[in-house]
C-alpha cells in the first residue's frame, strides 16, 4: 500500500476506535428529524392557514419547493456537525498530543494531512447520508400526514438530496482546515459553534439590506451551500415572509456555489499544510 | 539479525526564541551497546531526541539513523522505534487500538500488535482505555509502540520513569537483551543510578552542551581515589611503586592518597613491591557524585557557597 493509503487506513482506525463519530451522527439524526418534521408542518397548508389567520399575504409554496425546504434541513441547520467533526479530526491530535506517535509513524506531515482530508470528505458525506435519513425519514411522513406531497420522485428533489452529500463533505473538510490552522480544540469548537449558529446567519440577514452587501454575502459558506444545494431556508425567507429585507443579488449558480464552497474548504487545509504542519511537534 | 544502525547526532544547535537549548551537540550511539543520555531536567535531552526522530527541526546540524535523516526513512518505524513521552495517547482509545493505528500508518503487519503487547506484559489491559492506565503501564505501551516495527535501533526518553522495582529490573533485562542482539539502544535519564547497571556508554549533557562522552568505565576511572598506608618506613617505597604503575600519589594525613588506580590495583602494586598494607580504603566519589559534579549548575553552587 502507498504511504497515503496506509495513512488513510490509520486515520479511519483512529476515528472508528472512538465514540465521537457516531455520537455526532446520532445528534445529527435526531436534530434534523425534529427540524424537518417541524418545518414540514410549518410549511404545510395548515401552516399557511395559521399564517393567513395571523395576516394576509402568506404565500402557498409549490410541492417541490416545500419538499426541498424540508429535506434541506440538513444543510440549513445541520452543517455544524460535519464542520465540528472535521475540526475535531485535526485538533484531537494536539489536544491529546497524539501527533507525536502519528508523526513518528509517518514523518511526511503533508501525507498525514492529505489522509485526514480524505477521511473528512468521506465521513462528511456519511453525515450527509445520516442527515438525509433524518430529514427525509421524518419530513416525508410529516408532509404526507399534513396533506402535502413527499415529492421523492421529483428529479429536482433528488438533485437537492445528492448535492447535500457534497455540501456536508465539503463542510467537514472546511472544519479540518480550521482545526489544523487553529490547533486549539477549545478555540476551534467555540469558533465553529459561534460562526454557524450566530455570525453567519446574522451576517446573511444584515447583508440583505443592500445590493452590494448582498452580492458579497453570496460568498459566505452557508450562502454558497444554499446555491450549491438549490434550497435553503435563509435564502427563501423572502418568499415565506415578505417583511424580511431581501435585496437580491443574482444568486450563484449551483456549480458556482459548489466551487466557492470547495475553495473555502480547501484553502485553510493548504495554508495549514504550509504553516502549522511545519512547526515542531510539541 | 538487525542491521547495524548507529544513531549519529552531529553539531546540533537548537534556538527557541531567545533561548539556545542546544549548543553544537555531537555524539554517536553505537549498535550492540546501550547508550545512556544523561543530564538534569531541562539540559536538552528531550530536544535532542525529538530532533533525532524528526519531530523537531534543528536550527543547524544534523541527526541521522545509519546515515539517513528520520524524515527521509522509508517506513521509519522498522528502522528505529521511539518512545518519547508517556502522555501521547488518547485517553478514550484502548492500548491495542493505539498500536493498531500506529501499525496501519507505518505499514507494519497487524499481528505484530499482539506480539509486542505480550512482550511488554500489557496483554491483559490491551482492550481497556489508556485513560485508566498507570504511568508504568503507559511506559510499557510506549515501549510496545517503539518495538512494533522490530527496529534496529531504539530511542527511549526516561523509560525507567514510573516503573516499579520489578518493572525496572524487567526493563533493564529487556534493553540488555535488545543490545546483545546487535540493536542500538539510546535512552535518556536524569538520574545516573537509574541506568548505571544498564548502560555501556554514557553521554552527559548540561545546559545544552555535551560535557562527557565515553564508556561508563571511563567515567568511573577518571576519579578513582584510594587511601593506603604502610609502615612509616615503607611509605617512600610504596609511593615510588605506585608512581611507576602510573598513579598520582599525594601524602595524606594518614598514609598516601592514590589517584587514578582503583583499590584492587593499588593492593596488587603493593603486593608486587613486597609491602604489607596497614590500611586500604576506597574514597572515590562514586558515579552519582561524579555525575552531579559534571552537571552541577555553577550559578546555583556559587549561590550555595555564598550563603
Amino acid at each position: 500500500m502507498s504511504a497515503l493509503g496506509r495513512a488513510v487506513a490509520s486515520e479511519f482506525a483512529k476515528v472508528l476506535s472512538l465514540r465521537a463519530w457516531w455520537l455526532l451522527g446520532l445528534v445529527l439524526l435526531l436534530y434534523i428529524a425534529v427540524t424537518a418534521a417541524g418545518l414540514a408542518f410549518f410549511l404545510s397548508d395548515l401552516g399557511a392557514q395559521l399564517g393567513a389567520a395571523a395576516g394576509p399575504g402568506a404565500p402557498v409554496l409549490d410541492a417541490v419547493t416545500t419538499a426541498n425546504l424540508v429535506y434541506s434541513s440538513v444543510t440549513a441547520v445541520g452543517l455544524v456537525i460535519p464542520l465540528l467533526f472535521g475540526a475535531l479530526l485535526a485538533t484531537t491530535e494536539y489536544r491529546h498530543r497524539t501527533l507525536t506517535p502519528t508523526v513518528l509513524a509517518q514523518p511526511r506531515r503533508g501525507v498525514v494531512l492529505a489522509a485526514k482530508a480524505v477521511v473528512a470528505l468521506v465521513m462528511g458525506a456519511l453525515y450527509g447520508v445520516i442527515g438525509l435519513a433524518g430529514s427525509v425519514g421524518a419530513g416525508a411522513p410529516t408532509l404526507l400526514a399534513v396533506g402535502e406531497q413527499a415529492a421523492l420522485d421529483e428529479p429536482d428533489v433528488l438533485t437537492v438530496l445528492a448535492r447535500t452529500l457534497l455540501a456536508t463533505a465539503l463542510w467537514s473538510l472546511l472544519g479540518l482546515g480550521l482545526g489544523a490552522l487553529l490547533t486549539s480544540q477549545i478555540a476551534a469548537i467555540v469558533i465553529v459553534l459561534a460562526f454557524t449558529q450566530f455570525v453567519e446567519p446574522i451576517l446573511r440577514l444584515i447583508a440583505g439590506i443592500s445590493e452590494p452587501t448582498a452580492a458579497i454575502a453570496r460568498f459566505l459558506p452557508g450562502a454558497a451551500t444554499d446555491a450549491l444545494v438549490g434550497a435553503g431556508i435563509l435564502s427563501s425567507l423572502g418568499a415565506i415572509d415578505p417583511s424580511v429585507p431581501n435585496a437580491t443579488a443574482d444568486a450563484l449558480l449551483w456549480w458556482q456555489g459548489g466551487l466557492v464552497l470547495a475553495a473555502l474548504a480547501v484553502v485553510p487545509v493548504v495554508v495549514a499544510a504550509l504553516t502549522t504542519a511545519r512547526r515542531d511537534v510539541e | 539479525m538487525p542491521s547495524s544502525t548507529p544513531l549519529e547526532v552531529s553539531r546540533l544547535t537548537k534556538v527557541y526564541g531567545p533561548v539556545t537549548a542546544l549548543h553544537d551537540v555531537s555524539f554517536t550511539a553505537q549498535p550492540g551497546r546501550v547508550t545512556g543520555f544523561l543530564g538534569p531536567n531541562g539540559a536538552g535531552k528531550t530536544s535532542t531526541l525529538r530532533i533525532l526522530l524528526g519531530l523537531n527541526r534543528p536550527t543547524s546540524g544534523s541527526a541521522t539513523i545509519a546515515g539517513v535523516p528520520y524524515r527521509a526513512l522509508e517506513r521509519p518505524l522498522t528502522r528505529v522505534g521511539g518512545s518519547l513521552s508517556s502522555d501521547v495517547f488518547h485517553p478514550a482509545r484502548s492500548g491495542r487500538d493505539h498500536l493498531r493505528v500506529v501499525a496501519l500508518a507505518a505499514g507494519i503487519p497487524l499481528p505484530r500488535v499482539d506480539v509486542v503487547l505480550e512482550q511488554v506484559g500489557l496483554q491483559h489491559a490491551a482492550r481497556r482505555p489508556v485513560g485508566g492506565y498507570s504511568l508504568g503501564m503507559r511506559q510499557r505501551l510506549g515501549l510496545a509502540g517503539a518495538l512494533l516495527g522490530d527496529p534496529d535501533a531504539l530511542v527511549l526518553d526516561e523509560p525507567i520513569n514510573g516503573l516499579d522495582p520489578d518493572g525496572i529490573r524487567w526493563m533493564r533485562g529487556l534493553l540488555r537483551a535488545l543490545a546483545d542482539e546487535g540493536r542500538t539502544v539510546l535512552l535518556s535519564s536524569h538520574v545516573l543510578s537509574e541506568v548505571q547497571q544498564t548502560v555501556d556508554d554514557v553521554v552527559v549533557i548540561r545546559h545544552g552542551r555535551i560535557v562527557f562522552d565515553g564508556a561508563l568505565s571511563d567515567l568511573e576511572q577518571g576519579t578513582a581515589r584510594v587511601r593506603v598506608d604502610v609502615a612509616p618506613g615503607d611509605r617512600a617505597a610504596l609511593a615510588a611503586a605506585l608512581t611507576a604503575a602510573g598513579a598520582g600519589v599525594e601524602a595524606g594525613e594518614h598514609g598516601l592518597v592514590v589517584v587514578g588506580l582503583d583499590a584492587r590495583r593499588t593492593g596488587e602494586v603493593a603486593r608486587d613491591a613486597g609491602l604489607a598494607l596497614t590500611h586500604l580504603s576506597d574514597e572515590g566519589d562514586g558515579l552519582e557524585a561524579i555525575f552531579l559534579q559534571l552537571t552541577a549548575d555553577e550559578s546555583a553552587s556559587a549561590e550555595g557557597s555564598a550563603a
